[in-house]
This record gives C-alpha cells, sequence and structure tokens, in this order.
C-alpha cells in the first residue's frame, strides 16, 4: 500500500509540470500584448510603443519565455504569484482570503451533497419503481435542469425579500452560508445521488443478497451491506466533488457576491488581469490533481485489486 | 429503424422531441416568428406587462421579450449545438483511432487525453476566456479545447469492444484495408454510443455556456441570449422578478427537454436496459456512474 502511494504521487509530478507550462502559456496566446494589459488595467490613457516597453523592462518581459517561465514556477512554489495588474497588490493577499472563503462554502456543500446523495439514493434504491422513486427522480430531474443562477435568483427573491428571512448576500453570518449552500446542493446532489442509486441497484442482484435473505438476515444488516459495497464507485465519485465543486462555485458566488475565488476571478477576467487568472487556473488545477491522487489512493485502499495496475 | 420505433412509443421522449424539433426550427427561423426587431428599444414601454402586441411583455429598454427570447436560441442551443459537434467529432477522430489501433497511437492519445482532463474543465473554459477576452465565440473554443478528450475517451471505449470482435478480425484476415474496416463495422457500431454521449452532454453545455453569458463574460450587448437576458433581469430582481421568468423557463424546458430526449436514446439504445432495469450489469452501472460524474466536470 506505502508502495502505491509513492508510485501515485510521483506519477503526478509529471502532470502538474505540464499544467504549470500551459497556464504559463496561455497567457501568450492572448491578442493583448501582457505589457499593453498591464497599462490597460491601470487606466493609463495613452499607451506609446515607449511606454509598452519600459513596462516590458519593468515587469522582466523582455526575457526569453523559458527563463520567465522558470522564474515564475519558483516563485509560484512560494505561493508569490506576481502582482495584479490592476490594483498592484500582491496576487496572494488577495487569492489567499477568497480561497479559504471558496474552501468554507465547497466543504459545507460538499458535506450536504454527499449526505442528500446518499440518503435519497438509498432510498429510491430500496424502493425502485415505487411512488417514492419515481416523484424524486423526477423532481431531481426538473431541478438539474434549471440553471444554478436561476435557483438562486428564485430562492433570494422568495426567502430573502419576500419572507425576509436570510441575507440576499454577502457572507456576515452562518446565515449566509444556507441559500448558496442549497443551490449548490440541490445542483449537485441531483446527480449524484442517481450515482448512488445505480450502483445499490447493481448490487441487489448479487447473490450475497440472496443468500442473506434465505439465511434470515435481517432487512436492516443486508441493507448495511448492499451500503458498503455499493460505496465503491460512488468514494471516486464523491472524492472527485471537492474539486469540481471548487471550480464551480463561480457563478452561485457570483450571485451571492460571496467573496471568494470565482467572483474576484470572474472580476480579474473582465478587468484582464493576467497574474491573477494564471494563479487561480495553477491553484485549482493542483487541488483537482491532488484530490485525483487521494480519490485514488482511497480506491485502492479499498480494493487491492487496484493496488496492482500501478 | 428499430431505435425510432422506440422512441416513438416513449411518448415523453416523443413530446421533448418535438420541442426540440420546434426551438431549433423558431431558432433558425427566428425573422419569421420573432413579431418585433430583438434590439428596438422603445423606451415608452420600459416594462410594459404582456400585452396582445408583446406578448411577454418588454425588458428594461422597452424591448420585446419574446422577440429576444425567440432570437436568444441562437447563441444559447443552436450554437452551442455546433460547440457540442466540434467537439464530438474531434473526440470521435481521436477515439476511433486510438481504440482501433492500440498500441502505441493509444498510448500516446490517451495520456494527452489524460492531461487534458486532469484540469478541471469549467476552470480552463474560464481561464480560456479570461485570456482570449469576453465573446460568445471564445466561450464556444474554450468549450471545444476541454470537452473533446472526454469524448475521446468514452468513444475509444466503445470501439474497444467492437474492434475485437470477430467479424473485424476476420474482415482483417481476409485482407480489407483499415479504412474499409473503420468505416464499414467500426464508425456504425458505435454510432449510437456516440449519440448517447453527445446528448448527455448538451443539457450540462447549455447550463453552462448561459452561465457564462450571465457572469457577462459571454456575448455582447445589445445580443439577445438566454443567460444575458437573466444578467438584465438581475438588475432589477428586487422590483421586477417577473423579467426572470421568461428566460429561465426556457432555459429549463430546452434543458429537460435534452435531457428526456438523452436518457429516451440511452434506453432505446441499450438493450440490456430496457427489457428489465433489474438485470443491468455491475459493469454497465459503473461505466454509466463515471459517464455521470463526468457530466458535471
Amino acid at each position: 500500500m506505502g508502495g502505491y502511494i509513492v508510485r501515485r504521487s510521483l506519477l503526478s509530478i509529471p502532470l502538474l509540470l505540464v499544467i504549470s507550462f500551459l497556464t504559463f502559456a496561455l497567457s501568450h496566446l492572448s491578442p493583448l500584448d501582457p505589457a499593453e494589459a498591464v497599462l490597460q488595467a491601470q487606466g493609463v490613457p495613452r499607451i506609446t510603443e515607449e511606454l509598452i516597453a519600459a513596462t516590458k523592462a519593468e515587469l522582466g518581459m523582455d526575457r526569453p519565455f523559458l527563463v520567465r517561465y522558470a522564474d515564475w514556477l519558483v516563485s509560484s512554489l512560494k505561493l508569490d504569484f506576481g502582482s495584479s495588474y490592476v490594483t498592484g497588490k500582491p496576487v496572494w493577499s488577495l487569492l489567499g482570503p477568497a480561497f479559504a472563503n471558496t474552501l468554507k462554502l465547497t466543504l459545507i456543500s460538499v458535506v450536504a451533497i454527499i449526505v442528500m446523495s446518499i440518503a435519497l439514493g438509498v432510498l429510491c434504491a430500496l424502493r425502485e419503481g415505487k411512488w417514492t422513486d419515481k416523484s424524486v427522480r423526477g423532481v431531481s430531474f426538473l431541478l438539474t435542469a434549471m440553471p444554478s443562477y436561476w435557483l438562486a435568483a428564485l430562492l433570494i427573491w422568495y426567502f430573502s425579500v419576500k419572507l425576509d428571512w436570510l441575507p440576499t448576500s454577502g457572507m456576515d453570518s452562518y446565515l449566509s452560508y444556507v441559500l448558496p449552500v442549497i443551490v449548490l446542493t440541490i445542483n449537485y446532489a441531483g446527480i449524484y445521488f442517481r450515482v448512488v442509486r445505480s450502483s445499490m441497484l447493481s448490487q441487489l442482484n448479487e447473490d450475497y443478497v440472496l443468500y442473506g435473505r434465505a439465511c434470515g438476515l435481517p432487512e436492516r444488516n443486508i441493507t448495511m451491506r448492499l451500503l458498503r459495497n455499493s460505496m465503491q464507485v460512488a468514494v471516486s465519485v464523491f472524492g472527485m466533488a471537492i474539486p469540481i465543486l471548487l471550480g464551480s462555485t463561480v457563478v452561485v458566488e457570483n450571485v451571492f457576491a460571496w467573496p471568494g475565488l470565482g467572483t474576484l476571478t470572474v472580476n480579474a477576467i473582465l478587468g484582464r488581469d493576467f497574474p491573477i487568472i494564471q494563479a487561480y487556473v495553477l491553484i485549482l488545477a493542483a487541488a483537482f490533481v491532488l484530490f485525483n491522487t487521494v480519490s485514488d489512493v482511497i480506491n485502492a485502499a479499498l480494493n487491492p485489486k487496484l493496488r496492482k495496475e500501478l | 429503424m428499430n431505435i425510432f420505433r422506440n422512441v416513438w412509443k416513449d411518448k415523453l421522449a416523443f413530446l421533448s422531441m418535438s420541442v426540440v424539433a420546434a426551438i431549433v426550427i423558431v431558432g433558425l427561423f427566428a425573422p419569421v416568428f420573432a413579431p418585433h426587431d430583438p434590439n428596438e428599444a422603445n423606451m415608452e414601454l420600459r416594462f410594459a406587462s404582456a400585452s396582445w402586441e408583446y406578448w411577454l411583455g418588454n425588458d428594461h429598454l422597452g424591448r420585446c421579450i419574446l422577440s429576444r427570447i425567440i432570437y436568444g436560441i441562437r447563441p444559447s442551443v443552436l450554437w452551442v449545438f455546433v460547440a457540442l459537434a466540434a467537439s464530438a467529432a474531434i473526440g470521435a477522430a481521436v477515439g476511433f483511432l486510438a481504440g482501433y489501433f492500440r498500441g502505441r497511437t493509444d498510448a500516446v492519445l490517451m495520456r494527452i487525453c489524460d492531461v487534458m482532463l486532469s484540469f478541471p474543465g469549467y476552470v480552463m473554459s474560464l481561464a480560456v476566456v479570461g485570456i482570449l477576452g469576453a465573446g460568445l465565440d471564445n466561450i464556444l473554443i474554450a468549450f471545444v479545447l476541454m470537452k473533446w478528450a472526454w469524448f475521446a475517451r468514452v468513444i475509444r471505449t466503445s470501439v474497444m469492444q467492437y474492434a475485437e470482435a470477430d467479424y473485424v478480425r476476420f474482415s482483417r484476415a481476409i485482407g480489407t484495408g483499415h479504412i474499409a474496416i473503420m468505416a464499414k463495422h467500426v464508425v456504425p457500431v458505435s454510432l449510437p454510443d456516440i449519440a448517447v454521449a453527445s446528448s448527455s452532454a448538451f443539457g450540462s453545455m447549455i447550463l453552462q455556456i448561459s452561465g457564462f453569458s450571465f457572469l457577462g463574460l459571454g456575448i455582447q450587448a445589445p445580443h439577445a441570449e438566454w443567460g444575458m437576458m437573466l444578467n438584465e433581469a438581475r438588475e432589477v430582481m428586487f422590483s421586477r422578478p417577473g423579467l426572470m421568468l421568461a428566460p429561465g423557463l426556457a432555459i429549463v424546458i430546452v434543458v429537460s427537454a435534452v435531457n428526456f430526449l438523452s436518457d429516451a436514446l440511452q434506453t432505446a439504445l441499450d438493450p440490456k436496459l430496457m427489457k428489465s432495469g433489474k438485470k443491468r450489469q455491475e459493469q454497465a452501472a459503473a461505466a454509466s456512474a463515471r459517464l455521470e460524474g463526468r457530466e458535471v466536470a
């Protein structure tokens, strides 16, 4: 097992390198010259050739591409992503707190999503084809077809404006979490509970269930066994839920004015603030790779067959 | 033909098929169906409610909401479909090559796909849009760049089942060329899998792209797009919540119709699922679970 963890972790290092290179190269695909972007972002009224050249020299953009990449990579490892083109503040001082805020929202939502998915998935699997199963699936079908920002707006309108129970936006108290978490949970649990349901259903036809019933095991024990065995598929899906959610809270954060990564990045995109965009992609890609590795390791721990593959 | 008969039998599937067809036709011939010019501002009619002249009322610039919804079909649904088709085509080409030739070709192509899939797709689309600048074309490019690898994976898996079938081996043994074998024996049998994969991705893609427009990264004013219309409606959310209704419902209707159709297609194409929902094989369930899990990314 220890060997597997080492091998799997080593495998993710070249991947991270490729990702960091692509992230860095991405900003050179832009039709806009980075030096020009800096000047535009700072709101310089007249951008002359000399000014662009001077900015380039000042930011070290006149050095060869690979040198700059190596430089950027080394300083990124120290969480130094340069400074924002717009405000001039260090990127990490903006990104760090935003990342923490998004992480809080994500972790709470992931817990809610996992609880809801397992509860609904098990319920539907045990009542397959019955009224409960059909209505849960029908409602979830409709809810997952809703754009999350629309659902969010409807909830804000009803609970915050009409009933005045919850804050409309921001992150002031624990009450602020309620609506964003509900929106994210509805969006993702509606998809994940199907995974739990179908893996439960496939287990229901296994011989051990028949055998257990034949032996007169109480139905509750059988259900627990079913649950444990069907979790294998679910673990790999849930393992990825955290990074996926980290990367896709953008829209929901925007609606609720959540001071997180999404809001920061959308503003950076609109202001063409490349260092923030780069740092955002790098951090999330690294989180993605990290969680991928962890979920593979957990899977290998649950299923010894997988350990031999690597 | 059996496929069509099965889809036909299912009334809900038939209904969603008609909804999708109707939306495509209305979108294609938007100038014929739209009662007004979608960009014609009329300040006297600001926030006017529904009337015989303007069925869905008017927005903050007095523009006809119905016409804007109708013209919005083009970027919100039709262009998304084009992006979907492009990424499915690239993915299919890669998937066929990898799944059929195996060996080194497969290894190289799949490593590339691995790298692509190890990126969080949504984040990368956001980054590409951020670097290239806001606009519908850049969003579509970003989505094609991110989605093809997923299609390549799914299609490769499907091709691999057929590439080792006895009839393919027989063809190879009697000296049929690779291209002929692919065209005759591999592509036709894996087309259903491509259809299922693309239709299952379509709904989520419509949602994601409209989300980008909602953030103001998509199509630029004054053009109509559903996500954009919701963004505009958000400004007056507290005073005129009714404006959020029409574009939101349009998205919900299209996405649920597409998802229904995709489910029906999956059932119609997979006899295993159809005969008895209970006798599913573990592998199929695991595969579909993986498919669904990825869909969100």
